[in-house]
């Protein structure tokens, strides 16, 4: 569950949920936004890790 | 009502009370003015949210203005209205920053605060009606 990638998805699924409530009225919309912007919070968090992952710290 | 409804507006001084109520307690405001299911999804996921933040070990940051970044994540953390403040009274959010969740329990609680704020602001949207 506290790996970076659970805690990732917990995020993104809290602020999906959120932000999904917020914009769209309907539940069955905010259901669709929701899960759009839930994978692509996922994706693009596992996308840019490995776009980072050469970069020395 | 249905959600997607314009509510009427209300008066003046009964939007800014139920943007100070949506700021104290999470969701508040809509359930105020009949949305029952935003208010209660913003009420479940943000308190959700914030416990999940001081369960990481983050720190509800203290407002030390020599610190303006540290000043700034303390107005956001301020953003959760009650919860904020009964978990400052209690003495949770000490954080410890040794703890390897740290960062991520903060970015739980700064989030949470500033999404907060968000709801709060489209609660006023509501209550004048343009929503």
């Amino acid at each position: 569950m506290t790996t970076h990638i659970g805690l990732m998805a917990v995020f993104s699924l809290c602020v999906s949920i959120v932000f999904a409530t917020l914009m769209r009225d309907e539940p069955s919309e905010q259901l669709r936004f929701g899960a759009q912007l839930l994978g692509g919070f996922i994706l693009g968090g596992v996308i840019l890790g490995w776009l980072l992952y050469p970069l020395p710290l | 009502m249905r959600a997607t409804a314009v509510s009427p507006a209300q008066s003046t001084s009964t939007t800014y009370l139920i943007c100070a109520v949506a700021w104290a307690i999470p969701g508040a405001g809509h359930l105020w003015l009949g949305r029952r299911q935003k208010g209660l999804t913003f009420l479940i996921t943000l308190l959700l949210m914030f416990g999940f933040g001081l369960w990481l070990e983050g720190r509800l940051f203290p407002f030390e203005w020599s610190q303006p970044l540290v000043a700034l994540a303390a107005f956001a953390d301020l953003g959760m209205g009650i919860p904020f403040l009964i978990a400052r009274g209690m003495g949770a959010g000490a954080g410890r920053v040794i703890a390897i969740t740290y960062e991520y329990g903060n970015a739980f609680l700064i989030v949470a605060g500033l999404m907060n704020m968000l709801v709060v602001l489209d609660a006023f949207d509501v209550a004048q009606g343009r929503k």
